[in-house]
C-alpha cells in the first residue's frame, strides 16, 4: 500500500521531467534553426566577397558563371594588383594611423570623464553625463557640415589628421558612456578602501578602476578602432587628395570609375580592409 | 595607538540631521561597538572618524590631533568594510599589502609584515588567490590582514559581519575578538547586532536618531539601562514593556499591571521610587526574569508569582519561550522546558522584581 502510494506521486513526477526536457529540446531545436538562418543570411556578403577577389577580372565578367563559386580556379591577381598598381597601401597606412590615434584619443577622453562623472560627484554631473550621450544621438550626415568650418579653420582640410580631431566626435560619447556604466558598477567601498590605503584620485584610477573595469575599456577600444575604421562620411567630406585618403573613401574611388567596376579589386580591397577589425573583434 | 575622541559632533544631509552633536571619548586600545537601528548614524559617525564623511561641526581628534580636515589616508586609520572591498583583479597578498606599496614601503618590510598578519589570521596558504577564490569568511579575513599589516593607530570596522551566514558570523565574531586582543589597537566597529556589540565590545555605544543614549560596559547597560529605548535594544529577546501603576501598598509599594496582577516593588528601592507613586508608568522586565516559580529563585509562593494563559510556546531546548498577554500587552518569559504548558493552558510564573526597571513614559528614561 505504501508502495503504491509512494509511486503515483514519483510516476508523475517523472513525466513532468520528461516534458520538461522534451519542451527543452523543442526550444534548442528552434534556437538552432533560427542561428543558422541568421547566420547565413549575415555570412552571404562576405562569402562574395572572398570567392570574387580570389576570381580573375574574366571570370568576375563572364555572366554566365556561377557567382557563388570559383570555376577557373583561385589566383591571388586581384590581391597583387590592388597592392602594386593602386595606392591601397598609403590608404591603409594613413587608416591605420588615423585610428590608432583615434583609438587612444578616445579612450584617454572617455576614461577620465567616465571617472569624473561615474565616481565623482559633482553639481550637474549626471546632467553632463546625459549631455554627452545626446550628442552621441547626433548623426555624422549632419554633423559634417559644421565639422567641415572647423576643419577648414584649423587648416587640416584634406588632411588625414583632420580626421584625427573629428572621429572622437564619434566614438568619445559613446565610450565614455559604456564606461561610465562600468565605472558606476564598482562598488563604492573599494574607492574607499583605496582612499584609506592611502590612493588618491589618479592612483585609484589606474591601479584599481582601470584594472576592474578593463572588460568595459576592451569593448569601448573594439568600438572606438571599428568607428574609426570603417568611417566613410567625414573622409568623403574632408579628404580629397589620394595621399591623404583612408581605406573606406579610398578604395571605392579609385575602383569604380564611373560606370566601371574593378569587382575583383574592390572585393580584394574590402577582405584586406576588413581583416583589422575582424581580428580585433575576435582578441 | 592612540585615543580619539568626538567633540559635538553634527552631520547634516541637507536638513536631516544625521548624527546630532554627539560626544564620545574612546581611550588608547580600546574596543568600543556603536550599536543601533538602522538610520541611527552609527555608520556616518564611524565615517566621519575614517575621513569619508565631511563633518558638519564639531571636532575629532585622533592620538590628540583633530583629523577634520584631513583625507582618510593621512589619518592613520584602517577599516574593514561589509562587503569586504578587496580588490578583485589582486591576490590577497597584493590586496594586504596596496596600502604599503603605495606607502612606500621596502619590498623585505610589505613580505614580512603580510606574512605577519597571514600567520595571526591563519590565511598563510591563501596569499595567493584572488577575492573570488575566497569563501565569505576567508575574504574578511583578508580584509582584517589588509587592516592589520599597517599597524595603524585605529581600526575601523563596518559592520563586518552582516554578509555572512550566523555559524560563520559567530566564529568571525571570536576571531575578531581575539585579534584584538593580540593585536591591541584601539578600534572602533560598527554593527546593527547587539549581540555582536554585547560580546565583543569592551564598550558599546547605544545610538538612536542620531544621539547617543548610553555608554557602557556590557553588563551595565543591560542591568542598568538609562532609556526605554536602551532597555529595549539590549538583550534578546528585548525587555517585556507593560502599562502599570505604581501603588502603595502597607509600607511598601506594588506595580500594578492588571486588575489581578499587582507586584511588590524590593523594599531597596522604595525609596527611589516613591516620588512617583500612583503615576502612569512603564514597568519593564526581561523574559529571562519571568521564569516558573521554583526554590532556587526563592519564589515558591511568593507575591511575585502570577497565573498567565500561554498563548504561544517556542521550545529552543535549553529553555522554552512563552507569550502571553497581560492588559492587552504581549510578554514573553524564559522557562524551563520541562515546566512549560502547552499553549493555551495556565502557568504559574514569577517575577524576579529585584531586576524590574519602572520608565517615565513622558521621558522614556529609566527611573
Amino acid at each position: 500500500m505504501s508502495t503504491a502510494a509512494v509511486s503515483v506521486p514519483s510516476t508523475r513526477a517523472q513525466t513532468k521531467r520528461s516534458s520538461l526536457r522534451r519542451s527543452r529540446r523543442w526550444a534548442l531545436i528552434a534556437s538552432y534553426v533560427f542561428l543558422i538562418m541568421f547566420a547565413i543570411f549575415f555570412l552571404i556578403p562576405p562569402y562574395y566577397m572572398v570567392v570574387t577577389a580570389f576570381k580573375t577580372d574574366a571570370e568576375v565578367a563572364h555572366m554566365a558563371t556561377n557567382p557563388w563559386i570559383i570555376a577557373d580556379g583561385a589566383t591571388l591577381d586581384q590581391f597583387k594588383i590592388l597592392l602594386t598598381q593602386t595606392d591601397f597601401l598609403i590608404y591603409f597606412k594613413n587608416t591605420a594611423i588615423v585610428t590608432v590615434a583615434v583609438v587612444c584619443i578616445t579612450m584617454v577622453v572617455s576614461v577620465l570623464a567616465a571617472f569624473a562623472l561615474g565616481r565623482m560627484k559633482f553639481w550637474g554631473s549626471g546632467l553632463l553625463a546625459t549631455g554627452i550621450f545626446l550628442t552621441y544621438l547626433v548623426p555624422d550626415t549632419l554633423l559634417f557640415i559644421p565639422l567641415f568650418q572647423i576643419v577648414k579653420a584649423v587648416g587640416l582640410l584634406n588632411s588625414y589628421w583632420g580626421m584625427i580631431l573629428v572621429y572622437p566626435t564619434l566614438t568619445v560619447p559613446f565610450c565614455t558612456w559604456i564606461m561610465i556604466g562600468y565605472f558606476q558598477s564598482i562598488p563604492k567601498e573599494l574607492d574607499e578602501a583605496a582612499l584609506i590605503d592611502g590612493a588618491g584620485h589618479m592612483q585609484m584610477l589606474t591601479k584599481i578602476f582601470i584594472p576592474v573595469a578593463l572588460p568595459g575599456i576592451i569593448a569601448a577600444t573594439i568600438f572606438a578602432f571599428t568607428v574609426s575604421w570603417a568611417a566613410f562620411v567625414y573622409p568623403m567630406a574632408f579628404l580629397y587628395s589620394s595621399d591623404q585618403q583612408v581605406l573606406t573613401v579610398g578604395t571605392v574611388t579609385s575602383l569604380i570609375r564611373a560606370d566601371v567596376y574593378k569587382w575583383g579589386m574592390l572585393m580584394a580591397g574590402a577582405l584586406l580592409a576588413a581583416a583589422p577589425p575582424l581580428s580585433s573583434t575576435r582578441s | 595607538m592612540a585615543e580619539v575622541t568626538l567633540r559635538q559632533v553634527v552631520k547634516k544631509y541637507g536638513d536631516v540631521e544625521a548624527v546630532r552633536s554627539i560626544d564620545l571619548d574612546i581611550p588608547n586600545n580600546e574596543f568600543v561597538v556603536l550599536v543601533g537601528p538602522s538610520g541611527c548614524g552609527k555608520s556616518t559617525t564611524l565615517r566621519m572618524i575614517a575621513g569619508l564623511e565631511e563633518i558638519t561641526a564639531g571636532d575629532i581628534s585622533i592620538g590628540g590631533e583633530v583629523v577634520n580636515d584631513l583625507p582618510p589616508k593621512d589619518r592613520d586609520i584602517a577599516m574593514v568594510f561589509q562587503n569586504y572591498a578587496l580588490y578583485p583583479h589582486m591576490t590577497s597578498f597584493e590586496n594586504m599589502a596596496f596600502g604599503l606599496k603605495l606607502r612606500k614601503f621596502p619590498k623585505a618590510e610589505i613580505k614580512s609584515r603580510v606574512e605577519h598578519a597571514a600567520r595571526i589570521l591563519d590565511i598563510t596558504e591563501l596569499l595567493e588567490r584572488r577575492p573570488k577564490a575566497l569563501s565569505g569568511g576567508q575574504r574578511q579575513r583578508v580584509a582584517m590582514g589588509r587592516a592589520i599589516v599597517r599597524n595603524p593607530k585605529v581600526f575601523l570596522f563596518d559592520e563586518p559581519l552582516s554578509n555572512l551566514d550566523a555559524k560563520l558570523r559567530v566564529q568571525m565574531r571570536t576571531e575578531i575578538k581575539r585579534v584584538h586582543q593580540k593585536v591591541k589597537t584601539t578600534t572602533v566597529y560598527v554593527t546593527h547586532d547587539q549581540v555582536e556589540a554585547m560580546t565583543l565590545a569592551d564598550r558599546v555605544v547605544v545610538m538612536n536618531n542620531g544621539i547617543i543614549e548610553q555608554i557602557g560596559p556590557p553588563q551595565e547597560l543591560y542591568h542598568k539601562p538609562r532609556t526605554r529605548f536602551v532597555a529595549g535594544f539590549i538583550g534578546s529577546p528585548a525587555m517585556n514593556f507593560i502599562p502599570c501603576t505604581l501603588e502603595q501598598h502597607g509600607d511598601g509599594l506594588r506595580v500594578r499591571l492588571s486588575d489581578k496582577i499587582a507586584l511588590p516593588v524590593p523594599a531597596s528601592r522604595t525609596g527611589r521610587y516613591r516620588p512617583v507613586v500612583s503615576k502612569e508608568l512603564t514597568f519593564g522586565l526581561r523574559p529571562e526574569h519571568v521564569t516558573e516559580p521554583h526554590q532556587g529563585n526563592g519564589a515558591s509562593g511568593g507575591d511575585s508569582n502570577f497565573a498567565a494563559v500561554l498563548d504561544v510556546v517556542e521550545p529552543m531546548g535549553m529553555e522554552t519561550m512563552v507569550y502571553f498577554t497581560i492588559a492587552g500587552t504581549e510578554v514573553c518569559a524564559r522557562v524551563d522546558p520541562t515546566a512549560a504548558g502547552e499553549a493555551g493552558a495556565t502557568m504559574q510564573l514569577h517575577a524576579n522584581m529585584d531586576h524590574m526597571h519602572l520608565i517615565d513614559p513622558a521621558t522614556n528614561m529609566v527611573l
